[in-house]
């Protein structure tokens, strides 16, 4: 089989539980062999059902879902061979942590020598070499966390899905499954689809994310990509924070255009993404971090007075409302240097940032 | 030890027995064995004798046996204050003392004057208990469901020449009798044979020839349901219960009295009654003539005295185990024999039964 | 040096003293600053302590005594009792003994307590109610004469002068028998004080508790086969589906016991509405109607419908329990759904399988009015018996053994439970 080829393919997949509205709408996804590929999106988007229609738990109502080249409409989940981390972990609670992981192996029926040198590898993999004979029950979140992650990984599937894996664990020993995650999935190479809401967690670890809204995919795309460039107003206000402002398109170039606020008559300068006309109404994105403050007069396209309202220490950056116009609450995310200003709430000074970091989305 | 059986028996029973006659101005409780028995007693005796004393009598039914009586006696607190017993368990309670004697003396005479040890059949007066009716077990059949009629007990345990389930009481009293007369033996001599060990053997081994074909009934109403259900197509039952069917229910039941087992219910005072005066009253009134006469036109039982017989209704007569066309081939009931050995033939039957 | 040791040996024990006084002290006031809320607890409780105590364990108790309790028999034969006390049992008693014996006959018929004494004698040796009540009446009909008392008993009946007669009563005078204890196993004594087994045709109890148990063993697997697929279906319709099952698997509890069980009789006689229906379908001929009431058949039908929502509420309650993704990762993980339901989903249902056929199992030991009603001849079940010596036979001795036999098997039962499954896991719903 060809590398190149797409591994995982949705082809015009549409879901509908009650026969009147659709959970997912049109899903298309080609996902290539080893990629890490993350379903983001809030809950209800559709994320989940099309992982669980990939596992084969349910069904697609219509389109094409295809593993290796062949369609698997009709496989048995049994049948498919793809490993699956839930939610809950789903341990068996009557077995061990080996019985756990002897699972899989056993209805495969392979020998028992190797049966227990599988085991010792994949808890060698996680770490966990001494906890064999303990019972779910008795371990940790985490530990919990990674024998799942063994057992999905034991009989060696091409594909392993997740979903929400790390949602119970708490903020470190989150991150530090993530890297885990990321660590095993370079180690081994097995192709992994990841569904979580958590935008952080995704951006850490796909090669390839994408974004879900309302049982469509509205951005697919590299984690930087996602960030810089996103595609449409739901994709920058769900990935990342950022500063909106609605407002009329004054003027429209192919790689300029001059939006006035809805509430005063600023102009800003921005960069175009997908806005239709002259005249027509548009959404305003800027990242915190982009803004200048105390810029050169003239030196961006963008600049304008502000009073600083609220001021916040977060150690490796400061974050600084501001008003902005008659009422634009406006965010500013400092970077704590040496050179930084010093802001106080009521100070009056200046902001500024470049036309092309400031995108402009179709309403 | 005993003390503390004492003890607990009268804790337990005493509580039940507080609630219940706390509120006993004059009131007497009867205890029968309910139905349209208990029905013909309520309209014979119980009705006039609330009219002419004032005293409420409290009716409730039991299903025979001495268990019950035994257990209120042995714990002091008794609540029944006359009791409608079997032959076998008069003269058991009698020797247990678990009733009071009666004098005979006591009782109304017959309406012709005669003294009422004259006037009541000599098997009604007991020690402790005095002759209520005259029953009969028999055995019936529908004649809507047999195409040729059975006459004669032998043809009950004939299963040959009547194929069918046959239906008995779950009892060896009365079962063993009528076993001996379907093998031959006759009437008078049923007891003699069954006193030995041998005839004890004929008789169970003439029960076991239909074994397979028994369905077993408890309760007098339970007779004449199997028939009805179709369940059986012969069954023994208590004659009033048949006559009951036959008369109200309008059943095509027919009775064979051929090798009929007549039997006496007795009224009796349980030892500590809690209104021994009017129990007595109510045992007196009971079985005067004019009540037992008057109790027959309800339940085809006949009164166990002659000039009370006398006043039985011409339509009712017939009906009666003790009319002369009834008894022809027919055997009443030896008390003394069943009070002697109903233990042992108890403890057989069961384990005839269970094996 | 040694005397410093010494020293400091003695501050230690007296440190160690100080702390225990401490903790003494320490235990002292705790005890006193709960006492109050062990006042108010115990208060709480008692109406239900009380009603336990005279409603269930003094009952208890009272029939763990009567199964030993020997009776009256020797305060009733005073002259007879002393006699015997040192009788070998190897010979007939001497001449004296038989006069205590007419003597204590002819003043218990005087007494009118000959019918206690028969009655319990007759628990031991069967007859010997018919030998005392005739020769109570014949010794009263009897006139003096110069023949000892031992050949005029004999002459009266000849059991008079078998060991085995007087060793029933020797054995009934003392205050603690295991008469009943025996009797319950069907063993007794013979002759010679000897316990021997009785002959098959008289012995009903040991077959019966098997009986008893194989018919509990019985229902007890039909209320698993029919409960478990309604528990499993209760656990994963949505909810007001679910609600409705639910009241149809709890309608038997609203109706009652006689009302249910005549209905089966209805159903399953020989003229009944099952039977009807084959007849007419000429699946079976009018001939050859099937036997499905009065016999075990029926017995274990209808227990099985009564108990059956004592199966299937404990493990509907434990599959409730069991997240559904379990069989998903099972399958994910390449079992078969058969598979993955024997190895994964089953197991965790154990606790309700256990709790459910317990709960079955130890009502349907002591069940007495369905096989009372249904069971025939050959559907009679333990408690059937012991009803039957409650009210019938009046042999509360042997009710009361066979009943503390019952209720030992039953806590046998749950100590195994206990050892093998841990009551901890005991899920009731």
């Amino acid at each position: 089989m060809n590398q190149n080829s797409s591994f995982v393919e949705f082809r015009n997949v549409q879901k509908s539980y009650d026969g009147k509205t659709l959970v997912v709408k049109d899903f298309n996804l080609s996902i290539t062999r080893g990629e890490f590929v993350t379903m983001l999106g809030p809950s209800g988007s559709g994320k989940t059902t099309c992982l669980m229609m990939l596992a084969g738990f349910e069904t697609a109502t219509y389109g094409d879902i295809l593993l290796d080249g062949q369609p698997i409409n009709k496989v048995p989940p049994q049948k498919r061979g793809i490993g699956m981390v839930f939610q809950n972990y789903a341990l068996f609670p009557h077995m061990t942590v080996a019985e756990n992981l002897a699972f899989p192996l056993e209805v495969r029926k392979l020998g028992r020598n190797v049966i227990k040198q599988k085991i010792g590898n994949a808890l060698e993999m996680v770490e966990l070499g001494e906890l064999a004979n303990r019972r779910p029950a008795q371990l940790s979140g985490g530990q919990k966390q990674r024998v799942a992650l063994a057992r999905a990984l034991v009989f060696e599937p091409k594909l392993v899905l997740m979903d929400e894996p790390l949602g119970a664990l708490d903020k470190n020993l989150r991150e530090q499954m993530q890297y885990e995650i990321k660590r095993i999935h370079e180690n081994l190479g097995v192709t992994m689809v990841y569904v979580t809401h958590d935008q952080s967690e995704a951006l850490t670890m796909s090669d390839r994310i994408a974004v879900f809204n309302d049982g469509i995919v509205q951005q697919l795309a590299s984690p930087a990509t996602l960030y810089e460039e996103p595609e449409n107003a739901f994709v920058a206000s769900f990935i990342g924070e950022n500063n909106r402002f609605s407002g009329t398109v004054k003027s429209l170039d192919s790689d300029r255009c001059i939006v006035t606020l809805d509430d005063d008559d600023c102009n800003i300068r921005a960069l175009p993404i997908n806005i239709t006309g002259h005249g027509s109404r548009a959404i305003l994105s800027l990242r915190p971090e982009r803004v200048v403050i105390d810029p050169e007069e003239g030196s961006l396209p963008n600049i304008f007075k502000v009073r600083a309202e609220g001021v916040t220490y977060l150690g490796d950056h400061i974050r600084c409302s501001v008003n902005f116009g008659q009422r634009h609450q406006f965010i500013i995310k400092i970077p704590n240097s040496e050179q930084h200003p010093v802001l106080k709430p009521g100070s009056d000074f200046r902001i500024g940032w470049a036309g092309r970091d400031c995108r402009a989305f179709n309403a | 030890m005993r003390k503390l059986i004492r003890f607990t028996s009268v804790m337990a029973l005493g509580l039940s027995c507080t609630i219940s006659i706390a509120s006993a101005a004059e009131r007497i409780t009867v205890v029968s064995f309910g139905g349209a028995y208990t029905n013909a007693q309520k309209k014979g005796s119980h009705e006039p004798f609330m009219e002419k004393t004032g005293v409420q009598i409290l009716s409730e039914d039991y299903n025979g046996g001495l268990g019950k009586l035994r257990a209120q006696v042995e714990s002091g607190s008794v609540t029944w204050d006359v009791v409608d017993l079997e032959t076998s368990d008069v003269i058991r309670a009698c020797d247990e003392g678990l009733i009071d004697t009666i004098d005979v003396n006591d009782l109304e005479p017959g309406t012709d004057g005669s003294a009422a040890a004259d006037d009541f059949m000599p098997t009604a007066v007991k020690k402790c208990g005095i002759g209520a009716i005259v029953w009969s077990t028999v055995f019936a059949y529908d004649k809507t469901k047999l195409a040729t009629a059975p006459h004669s007990i032998a043809d009950f345990f004939d299963t040959n020449k009547y194929p069918g389930k046959r239906g008995m009481k779950r009892s060896p009293k009365v079962n063993l009798e009528m076993a001996l007369m379907a093998d031959g033996v006759a009437a008078t001599d049923v007891y003699k044979v069954l006193s030995t060990p041998e005839g004890q053997t004929r008789a169970f081994n003439k029960l076991a020839q239909i074994k397979d074909q028994l369905v077993w009934w408890k309760s007098g109403a339970q007779a004449p349901q199997l028939l009805a259900d179709g369940e059986v197509v012969m069954t023994t039952a208590y004659n009033g219960r048949i006559y009951n069917a036959v008369k109200n229910e309008s059943k095509s039941f027919v009775i064979v009295w051929d090798g009929q087992v007549m039997d006496i219910d007795y009224w009796a005072i349980p030892a500590g009654a809690p209104n021994k005066a009017r129990a007595q009253e109510f045992l007196v009134f009971a079985t005067a003539p004019e009540q037992l006469a008057r109790q027959s036109k309800f339940i085809s039982y006949g009164p166990p005295r002659k000039t009370a017989a006398a006043m039985v209704d011409e339509s009712m007569k017939k009906h009666i185990p003790t009319a002369p066309v009834n008894l022809t081939n027919a055997l009443a009931a030896d008390a003394e024999f069943w009070a002697d050995y109903e233990d042992e033939l108890n403890e057989r039957f069961t384990a005839w039964l269970a094996n | 040096m040694n005397e410093m040791v010494a020293r400091t040996d003695t501050l230690n024990t007296l440190t160690a003293d100080a702390r225990e006084f401490e903790g003494k002290a320490l235990r002292a006031q705790l005890a006193r600053s709960t006492r109050l809320e062990k006042a108010k607890a115990l208060l709480l409780v008692l109406p239900l302590l009380l009603f336990i105590g005279v409603m269930f364990i003094f009952p208890l108790a009272d029939m763990m005594l009567r199964s030993t309790d020997n009776g009256p028999v020797a305060e009733l034969m005073p002259d007879t009792a002393a006699r015997l006390l040192d009788w070998d049992q190897f010979t007939l008693p001497d001449e004296a003994t038989y006069a205590a014996l007419a003597r204590d006959i002819q003043t218990a018929q005087k007494e009118r307590t000959l019918g206690k004494i028969a009655t319990r004698l007759n628990f031991e040796l069967s007859g010997i109610r018919s030998l005392l009540t005739k020769s109570a009446r014949k010794l009263a009909q009897m006139e003096s004469s110069d023949e000892s008392w031992k050949q005029r008993l004999v002459q009266i009946d000849q059991r008079w002068g078998e060991l085995a007669t007087w060793s029933a009563i020797k054995r009934v005078l003392p205050s603690v028998t295991a008469t009943f204890y025996l009797s319950s196993l069907d063993l007794a004594y013979d002759a010679k004080g000897e316990v021997v087994r009785k002959p098959p045709e008289r012995a009903i109890y040991v077959d019966n508790f098997i009986k008893t148990f194989a018919i509990s063993l019985g229902v007890t697997l039909s209320c698993f086969i029919l409960g478990f697929p309604v528990a499993y279906l209760l656990s994963v319709l949505p909810t007001a589906k679910a609600n409705l099952l639910m009241i149809c698997v709890l309608l038997p509890f609203w109706t009652s016991l006689l009302v249910r069980t005549t209905s089966w009789i209805a159903l399953l006689q020989t003229h009944g509405i099952v039977n009807d229906l084959l007849v007419w379908l000429g699946i079976l001929s009018e001939g050859n109607r099937l036997d499905m009431m009065y016999n075990m058949f029926g017995t274990v039908v209808a227990m099985t419908h009564i108990l059956l929502p004592f199966m299937i509420l404990p493990l509907f309650s434990v599959m409730k329990s069991i997240d559904p993704s379990f069989m998903r990762a099972a399958t994910s993980l390449g079992a078969s759904p058969f598979t993955a339901f024997i190895r994964v989903y089953l197991p965790q249902t154990k606790p309700g399988i256990a709790a459910g056929s317990l709960l079955v199992f130890i009502l349907a030991i002591g069940y007495y009015i369905t096989p009372a009603l249904v069971g025939g001849r050959t559907g009679q079940m333990i408690s059937n018996f012991i009803a039957y010596h409650m009210q019938q036979s009046l042999n509360w001795g042997l009710a009361a053994a066979l009943a503390v036999i019952l209720l030992i098997i039953v806590l046998i039962l749950y100590w195994l439970f206990n050892r093998i499954i841990g009551i901890d896991k005991l899920k009731l719903g």
